[in-house]
């Protein structure tokens, strides 16, 4: 069928065009200024000038204040490893437990499904001071185990494992039954790898999520060491006394950096990932 | 009796395969369950009883105070701030957020020239650091060397101190709100419009909808109709949820104009350590977002024509 968007001319397409550049160079400006920034000795930061490419650059400055005030590797390290721990206990918890919900008769089931619901009912931050309270009698406190174990179970995931596997054909377990697997082997070997665009979808929507939290992590860490990428940029902020402000968009960018670069390598996958996993924001 | 001893048979067997079934099931979902009443259940019926007691970090007990700290709520002049904060803030960020995004997303939709460039542009803020991003907005908004001033200085206009001012923060916390949530709910928009059948566009011109407002009123709109129950519910929530950019840019400030609910939680208990007034704090935030939720589901549901 002949679509006419595809073939109006540039110049019918020019109001939406510019609408869209103007909407695009908004959503972009604090991206576009904190490279600027970042390159900028701060005498030309304070001349207040609108020019975007500075006239002196000061990357190695800037950038090797980060360096040396506070441990930047050390807070990408702690990002990537709690994004992973926590992403490979909610896969490893939530996969069995939605299989039993989308293709097991059993006693139970309904009760159980409940408490799912439940669970997608209650934002994370409700739980936060009696939790707070039980890591600290446990003397977990300032831990990686802190930063992890409260997201492991996540109902989201099982929701959304359940709705996937639910669609695939009950032949397909059968078969496997038939060819004597047990109910383990069938979950990790048949049943997951036919869940692909589910899993991804997921983990693209939970490293997101835990990447960006700042709630929990100001709440259970106190040692530097420690920090998350986004506790680390409030703890730099607080070392500059908040007005360095080319060292700041150093430091911003290159916690930021991580996340867009995966996002502007694999678009499409992010994208359908979110619009998939967007019924929980 | 042939036949009902074969029946005995048969539904003893389809017993046995439900009971291995019950078995094998509850194993699968038991790492989940411990998880579960762990890290969720036991800590919601925690934090339900602590919001009745005068439990304070490091005391020695505690006693059961009954209303108490939702009497104290009614007196605290930050509660009252904090509440109202956060419902102007939603108020400002959900609507504005929404017709932007499905403004900008019926437009994307209707040509293919920059089509992934818009998308993707416009969706950068979901995955970027909010902390970063605040940062970053800090600047731009920075009263005096800031550009947004330095732009409205060369044009003659006034320059406010937009996250420093009382009468200005929550508008600029608002409006960093609305850039956050543009491109989320654009993707949304976009994965409903795509879904409706091109035929419904025809059909509709052939019926004398000529205008795209009157395709858009008769074709787009209802049947965009479960998309946008999300896309409220969604918004609405992750509004009530703002904390990252209070923390980062105005700690609650200038004088409790930009408090908010999470901050109120936080602050309470973990600078004055009030853990029973800031889990009473934490079940009126449970009880926004529930009665949102449910408010939602029944009002736009009556009005959503299903396709």
């Amino acid at each position: 069928m002949a679509n006419p968007a595809q073939t109006r001319g540039l110049l019918a397409d020019l109001p939406r065009l510019v609408i869209l550049t103007l909407a695009s160079l908004i959503i972009l400006a604090p991206f576009i200024w904190m490279v600027s920034v970042s390159m900028k000795p701060q005498s030309e930061v304070f001349s207040g000038s609108l020019d975007l490419i500075p006239s002196e650059f000061a990357i190695a400055e800037n950038y090797g204040k980060v360096f040396d005030r506070v441990p930047v590797a050390t807070y990408l390290l702690n990002g990537v490893i709690v994004c992973f721990g926590i992403l490979i206990f909610q896969i490893l918890f939530a996969v069995p437990a939605a299989y039993a919900l989308a293709k097991l008769r059993f006693a139970g089931r309904e009760v159980l499904f409940g408490f799912v619901v439940l669970g997608l009912l209650v934002p994370y931050q409700t739980t936060a001071l009696p939790l707070y309270l039980g890591f600290a009698q446990a003397g977990l406190l300032d831990s990686y185990t802190a930063l992890i174990a409260p997201f492991t179970c996540s109902v989201f995931a099982i929701f959304l494992f359940r709705q996937f596997f639910r669609a695939l054909p009950d032949d397909l377990i059968n078969a496997a039954r038939i060819d004597g697997m047990g109910e383990f082997s069938i979950v990790w070997r048949v049943v997951l790898p036919n869940a692909w665009p589910a899993a991804t979808a997921f983990a693209i929507f939970s490293v997101v999520a835990h990447w960006n939290d700042l709630f929990w992590p100001l709440i259970v860490i106190q040692t530097g060491d420690l920090y998350t990428p986004a506790m680390g940029i409030l703890a730099f902020r607080s070392v500059e006394a908040g007005e360095d402000y080319g060292a700041l968009m150093a430091a911003a960018l290159l916690v930021t950096a991580p996340l867009v670069i995966a996002f502007l390598f694999a678009q499409r996958r992010f994208i359908e990932g979110i619009t998939m996993t967007g019924l929980k924001g | 009796m042939v036949d009902l001893s074969q029946n005995a048979a048969l539904s003893r067997r389809h017993t046995r395969r439900i009971d291995s079934d019950t078995l094998a099931a509850w194993a699968l979902a038991l790492p989940a369950i411990i998880a579960y009443l762990l890290m969720i259940l036991l800590p919601l019926l925690a934090v339900l009883a602590l919001a009745f007691t005068d439990y304070e970090l490091g005391a020695r007990g505690f006693a059961f105070v009954g209303f108490d700290n939702f009497a104290e709520m009614l007196r605290d002049r930050t509660f009252a701030a904090s509440i109202r904060n956060t419902f102007a803030y939603a108020l400002f960020v959900v609507p504005l957020s929404i017709g932007i995004a499905l403004l900008l997303a019926i437009l994307i939709e209707d040509g293919a020239r920059g089509r992934a460039f818009f998308r993707a542009a416009l969706f950068l803020p979901v995955v970027s650091l909010t902390v970063a991003m605040a940062t970053a907005w800090q600047y731009l908004l920075h009263p005096t060397i800031g550009p947004v001033n330095t732009i409205l200085r060369d044009l003659g206009l006034g320059t406010p101190n937009w996250l420093g001012a009382s009468e200005w923060v929550l508008v600029s916390l608002g409006f960093i709100g609305i850039w956050q949530n543009v491109g989320f709910n654009l993707v949304l928009f976009l994965a409903g419009l795509t879904a409706i059948p091109r035929e419904l566009y025809s059909a509709a011109e052939i019926d004398g909808a000529r205008s795209p407002w009157a395709r858009f009123r008769l074709v787009t709109w209802p049947m965009l109709g479960p998309t946008m129950l999300f896309v409220v519910i969604i918004t609405m929530t992750r509004s009530i949820q703002v904390f990252d950019t209070v923390q980062t840019l105005t700690q609650g400030g200038p004088n409790n104009a930009s408090e908010v609910l999470l901050r109120t939680i936080y602050q309470e208990a973990f600078h004055y350590f009030r853990f029973g007034y800031g889990a009473a704090v934490t079940l009126v935030f449970l009880a926004c977002v529930l009665v949102l939720t449910l408010i939602q589901t029944r009002l736009i549901d009556r009005k959503v024509h299903y396709g």
